[in-house]
């Protein structure tokens, strides 16, 4: 493959973008949507989940943190494979209906990024908890209020976990080809096609042009959303 | 003035195998300013956040004003406050770091603006207020982490090492404002491994070697009489050198 | 304290919005979800033109799942799909046999091509399937020539066993041999692989011609005649008994795929694009008889039943309005 063809293939991606061409709009906003929700759901589940794991000291707590460690590798055709056997209708949870739907990857991506909202929450919360709280004790603080403190202090930490996890979710190829299925009806609700399993599709056809566009349009995003956290974060730091 | 205060009886503190702290029983009286002195690994530290209610597994009695301080302590925490060796910062502007504890007590924002500011000014911060506290000098820092303190207007003040590791001036400066606040009756307790500093501020004295409290008694009494041998090689070696 | 709350709440409320909306959506439409192969799948027929036209007709949704025949079989075994349109014909009697698989139509045929580098180091253009493959095999053999293969599972590659067996080679050995490359990968890897390192390969008609007219690979069609290379697509339906899906829209779909006008979309699929159709419709070849095509059907693409040859065996058709093609074996 000559520097040509690479270019040409760049080329074709900026016109692509510029001509804001519907099916690769859908695409893009159907990964946001379906990586943000996974981030929400992760969120709400992972955070207190690393918070009470950050200020615990009971004596399984060690072996809890290394198992959250270690989840943060796994590959995701792995657990794509797992998924999909659990959630296909001959599976365990198939009467939940989410194999090959957009919640169905949701859930999934959720699973995966799950481990590092609670190990980098934890961290953050470790590396601010001792001191932090006996301050606000002394300063008169209830143990309630001395422990929301805490985690006021570590949010820093806690959002670039969020923000991490998402990212990692929209990037991943393996739980959204394996539980989604790549669908696209042109005017359909139901479809589940994201970035990463149409970039899979179009590699595999041969349009390596249409590849590079929307993998172009997956960095972008994840650039910028990272650009935006950080800003947040040295805003909050300055307050 | 006179009135007790603070009473611990048979206070033991233990660290796994190690005493940190032995049967150690003293009466802190209100407006004294109590000096802890000791070499390091004495227990001072361990005494002071057992007095500042940091510390709850031990054994012994602890009264604050006659009332059993294990018995109540989300009451009473808010009545002493401790200002630590090495100042820790919140995330925050130094405004919001000294104005903590009077928000925690629900105190309006105009309140909390007129006390914090005037005690910025106390300390020679007011310029300074806006400037995210975890940017500052050691010294900045430590200023800041008295005025937190101060700023609540506890009955007890407990302050541990509150001038080490700081410059000259900066030890003036905090010299003078204890100096100040000690005048205006306000209970303190501090550690200190600088006898000097003990007998420019203190009024009562009490020596803990290896977690035992050899003697205690008034400034001039420990420094000029002691009564205990060990007492009087600490002062010495310590003076000498 | 209070906004932490809020936030939670908000973020709950977000999901399950999320949540009801793709119920509702699953309750309002109905949907067929079609396991199938990447080689059907990537041409674009399946997407481009068969979905929209049935949707239109029949106001059903088609989700075409393309993973390659062995997947697309799985996906079936796991109650995923309604049905399945697939290209293998052992592996498909195997599907009904293990009781999954029931009234079996078959609707389209195309060939499959021995492609290789233009210099063709093993002088295979013009022969026929087999002895291509002989002299592919010697040629690997004394270090002259490189055959690609998918070693995937899928229909091409199942084609490509059945090939090697009638040339007289055990596909299990000589896959160890060291001119023989597997890839485990699609059609596309493959050939962009096969012309990387001036190797042959089997390919489908469809995807090969893309990627050569994309200009992405120089591999030439060296033997595209041959009875042996005829492949032919069949539709089977996920037997109602194993699974509750809908089997009334997955029949509709096969005589839809059957009937004039679906044979129609079919056999006009990429003739502008390419010159030439890339898949030709079946049906009318069954009924006419058309030489030697019919024959090659009869003997590629029916299933034997009794004394007759069958798209569909008696005894894997459930009860529908479906007709099946049969003839007497002779």
């Amino acid at each position: 493959m000559t520097w040509e063809y690479v270019l040409k293939g760049i080329e074709g991606a900026f016109e692509m973008i510029a001509s804001l061409d519907v099916e690769v709009a859908d695409i893009a906003l159907r990964s946001i949507k379906v990586s943000g929700i996974a981030t929400l759901m992760a969120a709400i589940i992972g955070i207190p989940t690393g918070v009470a794991l950050g200020i615990s000291t009971f004596r399984g707590r060690n072996v809890l943190r290394s198992f959250f460690n270690g989840m943060l590798g796994t590959p995701t055709v792995v657990m794509g494979l797992i998924l999909y056997l659990i959630l296909a209708p001959a599976g365990p949870l198939g009467s939940l209906k989410l194999l090959y739907t957009e919640m169905g990857i949701s859930f999934g991506q959720m699973l995966l990024i799950l481990p590092i909202v609670v190990s980098f929450t934890a961290s953050s919360i470790e590396s601010v908890e001792r001191e932090i709280r006996e301050l606000a004790l002394t300063l008169g603080a209830s143990r309630a209020e001395a422990t929301l403190k805490v985690i006021r202090e570590a949010s820093a930490g806690v959002l670039l976990a969020v923000i991490a996890a998402f990212n990692r979710a929209i990037a991943e190829l393996g739980i959204a080809l394996m539980v989604g299925g790549n669908i696209f009806v042109r005017g359909g609700a139901l479809n589940t096609r994201v970035l990463t399993t149409s970039i899979q599709m179009y590699v595999a056809r041969g349009d390596i042009d249409i590849a590079i566009a929307l993998g172009m349009i997956l960095l972008g995003i994840v650039f910028v959303i990272t650009t935006v956290s950080n800003f947040l974060q040295s805003r909050w730091v300055l307050k | 003035m006179g009135v007790e205060m603070i009473r611990l009886v048979g206070i033991t503190k233990r660290y796994g195998e190690t005493e940190a702290l032995r049967d150690v029983s003293l009466e802190i009286k209100k407006g004294d300013v109590f000096a802890i002195i000791g070499s390091s690994g004495a227990g001072k530290t361990t005494l002071l956040r057992i007095i500042s209610m940091l510390e709850t597994d031990y054994s012994g009695e602890y009264y604050l004003n006659d009332i059993d301080v294990r018995k109540n302590q989300e009451d009473l925490r808010k009545c002493i406050t401790m200002v630590f060796q090495k100042p820790v910062m919140f995330n925050a502007s130094v405004f919001d770091n000294v104005a903590y504890g009077l928000r925690i007590r629900g105190l309006s924002s105009q309140e909390v603006e007129s006390r914090v500011n005037s005690v910025l000014e106390l300390v020679g911060l007011y310029e300074l207020r806006k400037k995210n506290a975890k940017k500052l000098s050691g010294g900045e820092q430590q200023r800041v982490a008295l005025a937190r303190a101060l700023v609540l207007e506890t009955e007890v003040l407990v302050l541990d090492e509150p001038t080490a590791n700081l410059d000259a001036g900066n030890v003036q400066m905090i010299e003078a404002i204890i100096k100040e606040i000690t005048d205006d009756g306000v209970t303190v307790i501090m550690a200190t491994h600088n006898l000097f500093q003990a007998k420019r501020l203190a009024n009562m004295v009490a020596y803990l070697n290896s977690g035992e409290l050899v003697e205690v008694g008034s400034v001039k009494q420990i420094f000029e009489s002691p009564e205990k041998e060990m007492t009087k090689r600490f002062i010495m070696g310590e003076t000498y050198f | 304290m209070k906004r932490v709350l809020v936030a939670i709440l908000l973020i709950v409320f977000v999901i399950s919005i999320a949540w009801v909306l793709q119920v509702q959506h699953q309750n309002q439409t109905r949907v067929l979800t079609i396991s199938t192969t990447t080689s059907l799948y990537d041409t674009g027929l399946l997407e481009e033109a068969i979905a929209p036209a049935f949707k239109e007709k029949y106001g059903i949704e088609l989700h075409f799942i393309p993973k390659g025949t062995g997947a697309a079989i799985q996906d079936a075994k796991n109650g995923a799909s309604d049905a399945i349109m697939v290209h293998a014909r052992s592996k498909e009697v195997k599907f009904m046999e293990e009781g999954y698989g029931v009234n079996r139509k078959i609707f389209a045929y195309n060939f499959f091509v021995i492609v290789g580098p233009p210099e063709d180091p093993a002088e295979i253009k013009g022969l026929s399937p087999v002895e291509a493959l002989k002299k592919i095999a010697e040629a690997g053999r004394s270090g002259k020539a490189i055959w690609v293969s998918r070693d995937d599972g899928s229909g091409t590659n199942t084609k490509e066993k059945a090939l090697w067996k009638m040339a007289g080679f055990d596909y299990a050995e000589i896959k160890e041999e060291n001119w023989f490359r597997r890839t485990g990968t699609g059609m596309g890897a493959t050939l962009n692989y096969a012309n990387n390192v001036g190797g042959y390969t089997l390919s489908d008609t469809g995807t090969y011609l893309k990627f050569r007219k994309d200009g992405l690979i120089s591999l030439e069609a060296l033997v595209d005649k041959g009875e042996e290379l005829i492949n032919i697509y069949a539709i089977i339906i996920v037997n109602p008994e194993k699974f509750q899906k809908d089997f009334e829209g997955a029949i509709l779909l096969a005589k839809w795929l059957t009937s004039r006008e679906g044979q129609k979309i079919i056999g006009q699929f990429g003739v502008d694009q390419y010159d030439k159709p890339l898949f030709f419709p079946i049906v009318s070849v069954l009924e006419k008889k058309e030489e030697p095509i019919y024959d090659w059907i009869l003997r590629y693409g029916l299933i034997e039943d009794g004394d007759k040859l069958t798209e569909c065996p008696q005894r894997y058709r459930y009860q529908s309005s479906l007709t099946f093609f049969e003839v007497n074996q002779t």
